[in-house]
């Protein structure tokens, strides 16, 4: 199908989006990859009176790393991310989050604010946000705020963003000495949307987690920071260990049911995945990796 | 509200400026304003790769990109890739491997496999496979495609040993 008539303007700067977005609201959309807002718009999902291209916006580019802190601006592109030197030393979980978010021609387009603003609950970068500890910069009409990954997606495609706001960047922790990081989704065709996926941060102190962020996708209506990582941190692992995080994370996933999976399907994968990521991250081959949950 | 909107671009080399509605993608102005029908429409929502062409050197899918988006872009349609001859020998791996079938994504696939072929002088099967992922072929003739794809990896390679 085709997208619905709508008027567009291409913004020239920030200040002049957020302008266009305080006159029009949330009959406005942005767009500035376009590889989740023109599908939503073909299919007539959403119908904007308007678009505003932020397409062109420099100030919204760019990589940078300062002390602790990467800061990656919401135009930068899915390739520039997949390619970067700073990314592949500082977030190697988006170095390899990135080969699984859609396709070559689809990387070369659709940007990180995009995919974050779009908070498709099964889509990858979500998910790393939340395993990262990101902090999502949004601007408005008054200023800036800082919002918490964990904070920012809400539902589905529900975020923190107002329509008169604008997201500008996201700021991540830069990886310590003994970070470790995995990354494994389950889809139909690789590089499509996840049946289920692990996004997972970690700092490994000889044989335990002294620190494991698990965030899960595609397994409810926002990407889940696991609360049974609890039980793996700082406690040697043995099966038992492992099979009491496994139940505690089936009790606290609440999937949906739909054409690709059940919920019981997603429930079991997710534990699949848990096992894959405490077995990869500690070298542990006797905890059944790929096994069952 | 929704005016036409005048656009500048280079489209296989050509300067063309023209009148588009907003709302008309890419892959509807080559074909309908441009005529350049090389370029297909398939699912229209990002997901068979038969509308791939290069904007400023780098595949997109032209049913996820508007028209006005490529203003001042340089665009390479499968018309473009062909008469300069930079697929040619992939064109005739193509029919040489029986990769062709009913032809509807083999524009996209061409587009796609000679992106790979730029970047990587030896990709493995594995690797074709998955850069071709995002390419959907109606008749299944995706091992034929792989083939032609490799057979045109070794050749190239052969060539610049």
């Amino acid at each position: 199908m085709k997208a619905a008539a709508f008027a567009y303007a291409r913004a020239t700067s920030v200040v002049n989006a957020l302008d266009l977005l305080q006159a029009h609201g949330d009959r406005a959309k942005v767009l500035s990859g376009g590889q989740s807002l023109m599908p939503a718009m073909n299919l007539r999902l959403i119908s904007p009176e308007l678009v505003v291209d932020i397409g062109e916006v420099a100030e919204l580019r760019g990589i940078s790393v300062t002390g602790d802190t990467v800061r990656i601006g919401a135009l930068t592109r899915h390739v520039e991310l997949q390619r970067s030197p700073e990314i592949a030393a500082h977030a190697p979980l988006l170095t390899e989050a990135i080969a699984h978010v859609a396709h070559p021609a689809i990387r070369n387009r659709g940007t990180i604010g995009g995919s974050l603003a779009h908070a498709d609950p099964a889509s990858e970068l979500p998910a790393c946000m939340v395993a990262l500890n990101a902090t999502i910069i949004i601007r408005g009409k008054t200023g800036e705020r800082r919002v918490v990954a964990t904070d920012f997606f809400t539902g589905i495609y529900e975020t923190a963003l107002s329509a008169q706001e604008l997201l500008v960047a996201v700021e991540l922790p830069a990886a310590r000495r003994k970070s470790a990081h995995f990354f494994c989704e389950f889809a139909r065709r690789h590089g499509d949307y996840a049946i289920a996926g692990l996004a997972a941060q970690a700092v490994v102190e000889g044989d335990l987690f002294a620190d494991l962020r698990l965030a899960f996708f595609a397994v409810g209506n926002r990407p889940v920071l696991a609360k049974a990582a609890t039980k793996l941190v700082n406690i040697a692992i043995t099966p038992a260990v492992l099979s009491a995080a496994l139940a505690a994370l089936s009790q606290e996933l609440d999937p949906q049911s739909d054409l690709q999976a059940s919920a019981s399907m997603r429930r079991h994968l997710a534990g699949v995945l848990l096992t894959r990521c405490v077995g990869t991250l500690l070298g542990r081959s006797d905890l059944g990796a790929g096994g069952s949950a | 509200m929704t005016a036409p909107v005048s656009i500048s671009l280079d489209v296989n080399g050509e300067r063309v400026d023209a009148l588009v509605l907003p709302r008309l993608n890419l892959a509807d102005f080559l074909r309908e304003q441009l005529q350049l029908t090389g370029t297909h429409v398939g699912c229209e929502h990002g997901v068979c790769g038969a509308c791939t062409v290069r904007v400023n050197g780098e595949i997109v899918r032209s049913c996820l990109m508007l028209a006005v988006q490529a203003h001042g872009a340089a665009v390479q349609t499968i018309e473009g890739l062909s008469d300069s001859g930079e697929v040619a020998d992939l064109q005739a791996a193509f029919r040489d491997r029986n990769a062709l079938q009913c032809g509807f994504c083999t524009p996209g696939m061409l587009m796609a496999a000679q992106d790979l072929l730029k970047q990587e002088a030896r990709p493995d099967r594995d690797r074709i496979r998955e850069h071709l992922s995002g390419n959907y072929c109606r008749c299944t003739g995706y091992q034929a495609i792989i083939d032609a794809v490799e057979t045109t990896a070794r050749a190239r390679g052969g060539r610049r040993v």
